[in-house]
């Protein structure tokens, strides 16, 4: 693969090159789909509303005090998840990682779970946390503890130990020993957990919403929705995909740099 | 004897984390128990395990469990049977194409991580609220596993297999054919497995959301009928099926693994 991407054409930077225009033409060409879809007459305009009407939808919303409070709601349920997610996956991860009886007992539980639907934990939810945003946040945190956790014990059985003989030579506590030597080794592993763990907890906390709820932008989907102003759903989902993007690319860059400054 | 004792200790430490992992469950069971018959937890809230228990009979006689299966288990196969057939032509066409695979492999793998599930008031819009727009979602969702998997093992053929094809003499098809697809096996159903995941875990998902079709809707029903136990006992019951499903996937995909 290695071999074959060096011979051939790539877009070098600041340069036009034969993959961006491809990747251009296809914009152009998806787009121009679209639009000829919706201007046929063939599908429902409600349904396939023409990409300037979702466009001005968008310019709408970002305007809407309605939108911040809707966004600021979604964005604290989701640092919340992540914040409890993340923590219990690190405990979890280093629990199970670091001893290999532990690990034998019940990491075969964690990866059987890991894949099985977490949104049919909702109703559990609603029932112990009310349908309000505690409910959002468990099932958001229940979604990106697994990838957390399984992250973390891989990386923890990659720990060097020759550092672990070291730290025990110097005899270090367990709490120096996971501060000084599993932690600084565990930055990437950790990276890659958050990162899947963001995607996963903004889908679970999005689908609490939009099951339930009378606030944050799964709600305003399924306001829009029960509207059919179809322009602005679609205006709101490319808003919530773009955000996402955009939280996963920032905590790629913040990674970046600790990694690199460490 | 000398066997004997060789493999006993063996045994005995590999059995002693399974032991301890199934006590530990045992163990909670019990302590969730002893808590709703103390009333400790409400029984509105989390109903006593003997009473989920108590109510899987009813699942299969009076809500059809066998049959919600068996259609979340045809929409999961339907799904995942349209991922495999447009992602081996796509994979094949990005591994024949290079300009194609460069433009456009990143874009795949960008859309494996999208939330497309969020979505799924657009696909209500396009398709209703029936099996079709759960079959279509499910299969977006397993759609980019199979194409990357099936590029990859293809990108993956050892040259000198490929040479010694041509040596051969073997036209493009026969090379394809003969060749390139067997050595891409491995790889493509490891695809097939995530396509199978994947489409599951959508299955089951939206479902639940729409209110419609198989074991999805029965949670989402019990939940709303307030019907603790037998909900309890649903989500169970989708959480084994998966696990089951997960590791006979797993199984069926290492025959396809090379020996040796």
């Amino acid at each position: 693969m290695a071999e074959l991407q060096a011979t051939l054409p790539r877009a070098a930077p600041g340069r036009f090159g034969p993959v961006m225009t491809v990747r251009a033409g296809t914009v152009l060409l998806l787009w121009a789909l679209w639009e000829g879809a919706a201007r046929s007459g063939l599908f429902y305009e409600g349904a396939l509303p023409s990409s300037f009407k979702i466009a001005r939808a968008a310019l709408d919303l970002v305007v809407m005090p309605a939108f911040y409070y809707n966004f600021a709601v979604t964005l604290l349920e989701v640092a919340a998840a992540l914040a409890i997610g993340v923590t219990c996956g690190i405990a979890v991860g280093l629990a199970l990682g670091a001893s290999r009886f532990a690990g034998k007992a019940f990491e075969p539980y964690l990866q059987y779970l890991a894949p099985a639907p977490k949104i049919i934990f909702l109703p559990v939810f609603m029932v112990m946390f009310g349908v309000g945003g505690g409910s959002k946040i468990a099932i958001g945190a229940l979604s990106c503890f697994f990838p957390m956790a399984l992250s973390v014990i891989s990386g923890v059985r990659q720990v060097d130990p020759v550092l672990l003989r070291v730290g025990r030579s110097f005899q270090l506590t367990l709490a120096q020993t996971i501060r000084k030597i599993y932690l600084p080794a565990l930055l990437p592993p950790i990276a890659t957990g958050l990162r899947l763990g963001l995607g996963v907890a903004i889908i679970g906390t999005l689908l609490g919403e939009i099951k339930m709820s009378n606030r944050g932008l799964g709600f305003l989907i399924m306001q829009d929705y029960g509207r059919f102003d179809i322009a602005e759903m679609y205006a709101v989902l490319a808003v919530v995909f773009v955000l996402a993007a955009l939280a996963n690319g920032l905590i790629a860059r913040v990674l970046r740099v600790k990694g690199r400054g460490g | 004897m000398a066997l004997l004792d060789g493999t006993s200790p063996n045994l005995a430490q590999r059995a002693a984390p399974i032991l301890v992992g199934l006590l530990t469950i045992a163990a909670a069971i019990a302590l969730w128990q002893g808590a709703a018959e103390w009333g400790l937890v409400s029984k509105f809230v989390a109903p006593a395990p003997s009473d989920i228990a108590r109510s899987f009979p009813r699942l299969f006689t009076e809500e059809g469990l066998v049959g919600r299966f068996l259609q979340t288990f045809a929409e999961t196969f339907l799904a995942a049977g349209f991922a495999v057939a447009i992602g081996i032509p796509l994979g094949w066409w990005l591994h024949r194409k290079p300009l194609a695979g460069l433009a456009y492999e990143n874009w795949v793998g960008s859309f494996a991580a999208a939330p497309i599930v969020i979505a799924y008031p657009l696909f209500l819009v396009l398709f209703g609220r029936n099996t079709a727009t759960i079959v279509v979602m499910s299969c977006l969702s397993g759609l980019p596993a199979m194409v990357l998997k099936t590029k990859e093992g293809l990108d993956g053929t050892r040259r000198v297999l490929v040479n010694v094809g041509l040596s051969f003499g073997l036209k493009p098809a026969a090379l394809f054919w003969k060749i390139m697809l067997p050595a891409a096996i491995p790889a493509i159903a490891n695809g097939v497995r995530l396509a199978l995941i994947f489409a599951l875990i959508n299955v089951v998902g939206v479902e639940f959301l729409i209110n419609f079709g198989g074991l999805g809707e029965l949670i989402d029903d019990l939940a709303q009928r307030w019907e603790l136990p037998s909900m309890f006992g649903a989500i169970l019951f989708v959480i084994l099926t998966s696990v089951a499903f997960f590791w006979a996937t797993g199984r069926v995909e290492r025959w396809f693994r090379p020996h040796g």
